[in-house]
């Protein structure tokens, strides 16, 4: 399982790339191995406001359903546009092409938003979870 | 990102803990204060922890839930084959000059007239009609009988039988740590088998079993499955698995076979518009209200449990039916969610998914019988049918079952 140092993280399995006031955002390999195959990502649309710790979408799988919360407070300024035809992409690259959508923070103070955990936070979770 | 507690993997597929055996018996409680209990190894694995496969707790068993991606397991099963670990599944013998007439009074169906190397889907049913569990019986020999059944049942099932025998010239044993159980499915199961077996497998005719060798060891070789597809279950020596396992897996390289795990089995099955006990099989159901009532023999000869309570249950009208969905939306109805009619519910679904052969999802439900008719009166695209997905109702069509069928 991998957990990029540079990426902060959710305890709902969410990643989060912060690049300015930009958010990038995913969902974590651990997350998308415990789903297994990923079929239908229904995102929150380009321009609605996303509140952090609140539901903003759905995962589906071939086994499950979970809810994908919103790890930051902002505006949607893009929703992955390959995810839609090719909902494998969460799975075969949970960090990279398998990103989901991007928001403009609110707060641009460049601090890291409230409630996000470390990378190496983030992989002890998940190992208290195994 | 949280999985909704209907659809937790953990309950997929769908262990069930319906069986209501003395454990879940309120006088005897001390069993709720004792840690469970680690669950069981097969004699494979360790053969699924080397192949890197994902784990899970099924009905007390450490179980492979997928390889890589259940569905590409799926696909292969349907286009090439797949090779299962099913020895969490009990097998019971039932021996003896009575065998045959204990299990015409033990089950729904009429073992007695099977002809030894041939075998039945059937069920076993309470006093008052309700399922507890549906099996496979074959016919090994004239005083020799196999019962198999799922993990989940397996000690209800036992002790079932065990009671019903009670005062005939006839034994129960508890095989299923004498058997571990392979299954290879697809359209190129036999060709891949025909490499390790001189039997003739072009005898061994759908529903049939007979001792053979494959691999250089001696099974029972059975032509049954759970998966729409043609195919093989081999009941093997536990010390003879993972040599079975290795052969049949390299055999079957070059055609495509690859292991497959519960998550492929259960989209399989679900495409075969097969029932799973837990789902669309409970206790609070007779074979009847799952369209099964072909397997209730009330025409055999003599008492058998059950008898009355289905009886009547043949003569009365319906009160749900289990029918196909299937669904234009990307969401996917679960196991739970409300079938809705013009906006209110008339049934639950038992099973759904994506399919990966139909390629939208698909589900099994439960639906009053007046409801199925006016769907069919009023076809598909209405809206009137639909399926409760977290608070949308999402259009649903009704379709016949199975939702797949192989190719002749």
């Amino acid at each position: 399982m991998t957990v990029p140092s540079e990426l902060y993280y959710t305890p709902e399995h969410e990643w989060v790339a912060l690049n300015g006031a930009t958010a990038s955002v995913g969902i974590t390999d651990h997350a998308q191995r415990a789903l297994g195959d990923v079929v239908f990502v229904s995102a929150p649309t380009t321009g609605s406001r996303v509140t952090a710790g609140e539901p903003c979408g759905e995962v589906e799988s071939t086994k499950s359903v979970s809810d994908l919360y919103s790890p930051v407070d902002g505006e949607v300024t893009e929703v992955n546009p390959e995810i839609d035809d090719d909902p494998g992409l969460v799975n075969s690259d949970p960090y990279g092409a398998g990103w989901l959508f991007r928001v403009h923070l609110d707060d641009t103070d460049g601090e890291v938003p409230p409630g996000l955990l470390s990378a190496a936070e983030y992989a002890a979770l998940t190992k208290e979870e195994e | 990102m949280t999985n909704s507690p209907a659809a937790d993997p953990a309950n997929s597929p769908q262990a069930t803990d319906q069986a209501t055996g003395p454990a879940t018996d309120p006088a005897t409680p001390s069993t709720a204060t004792q840690p469970p209990a680690p669950p069981r190894r097969t004699p494979l694995t360790g053969v699924h922890e080397k192949l890197g496969a994902s784990l899970t707790d099924f009905a007390g068993w450490l179980m492979p839930l997928r390889y890589g991606s259940e569905t590409a397991e799926h696909t292969a099963v349907r286009t090439a084959a797949g090779l299962f670990d099913l020895s969490h599944m009990g097998e019971f013998a039932v021996t003896g000059p009575d065998a045959a007439a204990s299990l015409d009074y033990a089950l729904t169906g009429e073992p007695s007239a099977l002809r030894p190397g041939r075998a039945r889907y059937t069920m076993i049913c309470a006093e008052n009609g309700g399922i507890l569990d549906d099996l496979i019986v074959y016919r090994l020999a004239d005083e020799e009988f196999l019962v198999v059944a799922n993990a989940a049942n397996a000690a209800v099932v036992g002790a079932a039988l065990a009671d019903r025998i009670q005062g005939r010239d006839a034994q129960v044993s508890d095989r299923t740590d004498d058997y571990a159980l392979i299954a290879i499915q697809g359209p190129r199961a036999a060709a891949i088998l025909a490499n390790l077996t001189s039997a003739d497998l072009a005898a061994v005719k759908y529903y049939a079993s007979y001792p053979a060798q494959v691999a250089g060891r001696e099974v029972l070789l059975a032509r049954t499955g759970y998966t729409g597809e043609d195919g093989f279950e081999i009941f093997a020596a536990p010390d003879d698995a993972e040599h079975l396992w290795a052969e049949l897996s390299r055999a079957g390289a070059a055609d495509g076979l690859v292991p497959a795990g519960l998550a492929a089995r259960d989209t399989l099955r679900l495409e075969a518009g097969m029932p799973l006990y837990g789902n669309e099989l409970s206790a609070d159901l007779t074979p009847f209200d799952a369209g099964l009532g072909r397997v209730v023999k009330l025409d055999k000869p003599g008492d058998f449990v059950g008898r009355r309570a289905l009886a009547e249950r043949a003569q009365a009208a319906p009160q749900r039916q289990l029918v196909g969905l299937t669904s234009q939306s990307r969401r996917v109805p679960r196991h739970g969610y409300a079938v809705l009619w013009d906006g209110q519910p008339c049934g639950v679904v038992t099973s759904g998914a994506p399919s990966p052969t139909l390629g939208v999802p698909i589900a099994m439900a439960y639906v009053r019988p007046d409801v199925t008719v006016a769907a069919s009166n009023s076809g598909p695209g209405t809206g009137r049918l639909a399926v409760d997905v977290r608070g949308t109702a999402e259009p649903a069509t009704l379709v016949e079952l199975p939702f797949y069928r192989r190719p002749a």
